[in-house]
């Protein structure tokens, strides 16, 4: 097994991201207008955003997974890559794994960096922590993504496939959702979160490879 | 074992006694122990008063929610591995049983949670949390099921996501756990045996067991419907074909 056909799908993965217009800046706009359409809809009281910011971007992250995952598969499937893809000798499970991963560092990673100007305009005071949950973002949005790849495989024949996705990913993301919000809190129990959220991510990305190559070989037929 | 069951002539020929079978028992279980929970067993105060008495009907629902999803996932196991189409079939007419149970547990939880918890949604409780995403586990399977074009398709997308959704479903299970609980502890099943009262555990068992047994029985009705369906597309394709 040589890496090469997984090199190529990463970097064809990348090079979509950046192609057609506004390519990576589609997924930042997205994210940071879903989240501050949060303070017209529940009313300015600092003491209140300031509770719920981390939840409202953990909301706001896992939208914007949903809605740009729709493609990633779809295309492959439309313009027959993917059958390329299968012939290769590389395992499915790895390309598929190579080309969520890209899809991640284009989409997903730079949300997670947008992240601390996000909590500064939900009133967080401004100090280390915006970083160590900058960093809790990455990884929890490490296991949206994969998880969230397994729906967008299944539904890459469906047309109109994204609120499929939704409906298949979401329950998938509630432990990495519930730990990510549990690790930015101090309730009892919130000490081992962010071992817990950094276990659900490597979860997903032991699992949800060989879903995503069952699924594609499915939508390959 | 899963062999002799594949047959779909002879899952005819079971269901065909089986599944009247199983309305007849479903119905009278569930006839008595509705009997005795709501006229003859003595209210349970500190519970609520009367509102306890649909616990007669929530706990065997709430079983039968956790059950449901376990034997779809162990069906679509079955199909994928060996390609037996009747497990096809039964997880087919499962899911929307399952969605179904699901949702009636969650209702009747609400309805007894209103008058005890003075609330009829508590989203800190780890049980009424884990039942709502098993609910949105049913619904993504029948959606995606209902998306795809052709029955295999169809078959092996299902398949592949109540696979994934099971491996899921200790986590979701596990990371809900860590909220507190207003949830009275199981006490049904314990170490040291079942701490009920003997007056509460035999209409609550026979109510299980009944619901159970209907569960089963309206899952072989659509079991069979399905393979009829599929045994007219056969013979008309063949019509179709031979002129």
């Amino acid at each position: 097994m040589t890496p090469k056909p997984i090199l190529a799908a990463f970097g064809q993965a990348l090079a979509e991201a950046w192609a057609g217009g506004a390519g990576a800046l589609l997924p930042l706009g997205f994210f940071a207008g879903a989240a501050v359409l949060v303070p017209l809809g529940i009313g300015t009281d600092p003491d209140t955003l300031r509770a719920v910011g981390p939840g409202i971007l953990w909301v706001a992250l896992a939208l914007s997974s949903l809605v740009t995952l729709e493609r990633i598969f779809q295309a492959d499937t439309e313009d027959g890559t993917l059958d390329l893809w299968l012939q290769t000798e590389a395992p499915a499970s790895a390309i598929a794994a190579a080309k969520t991963m890209a899809h991640f560092l284009t989409a997903g990673l730079p949300l997670a960096l947008l992240s601390p100007l996000l909590s500064l305009m939900f009133l967080a005071d401004a100090d280390a922590t915006l970083l160590v949950h900058a960093a809790y973002y990455a990884i929890g949005g490490l296991a949206f993504y994969f998880w969230g790849g397994v729906g967008a495989a299944l539904s890459a024949t469906v047309r109109r496939g994204g609120l499929l996705i939704s409906l298949i990913a979401l329950p998938l993301y509630v432990p990495t959702a519930i730990f990510g919000a549990l690790a930015m809190t101090d309730a009892p129990g919130s000490q081992s979160a962010p071992l817990l959220l950094a276990a659900s991510a490597l979860f997903a990305l032991a699992a949800a490879p060989f879903a995503m190559a069952a699924a594609l070989r499915l939508a390959a037929d | 074992m899963f062999s002799w069951f594949a047959n779909p002539s002879r899952f005819m020929n079971l269901s065909n006694w089986l599944a009247p079978a199983c309305y007849a028992a479903g119905t009278l279980l569930i006839a008595w122990g509705l009997w005795q929970g709501l006229w003859i067993v003595p209210k349970d105060d500190y519970q609520g008063g009367d509102i306890m008495r649909v616990m007669f009907v929530h706990v065997p629902s709430a079983w039968l929610a956790m059950a449901s999803y376990s034997a779809m996932a162990a069906m679509s196991f079955v199909w994928f591995i060996w390609r037996h189409e009747v497990a096809d079939v039964a997880a087919k007419a499962i899911a929307p049983l399952g969605a179904l149970w699901t949702a009636l547990a969650l209702a009747t939880g609400a309805i007894w949670g209103k008058p005890t918890w003075g609330t009829w949604w508590q989203w800190d409780d780890a049980r009424l949390m884990s039942v709502l995403f098993m609910f949105f586990l049913f619904l993504g399977y029948i959606a995606l099921r209902a998306a795809m074009d052709t029955r295999q398709q169809a078959a092996r997308a299902g398949a592949i996501l109540a696979m994934v959704g099971a491996i899921n479903v200790p986590l979701i299970h596990y990371s809900v756990d860590l909220f507190t609980s207003l949830h009275q502890d199981a006490s049904v099943v314990t170490a040291d045996g079942p701490k009920m009262a003997a007056v509460y555990l035999w209409p609550l068992l026979s109510s299980a067991l009944g619901h159970s047994f209907l569960f089963a029985a309206l899952v072989q009705t659509q079991m069979r419907t399905e393979i009829r369906e599929r045994r007219t597309a056969r013979i008309r394709a063949d019509l179709m074909a031979g002129g």
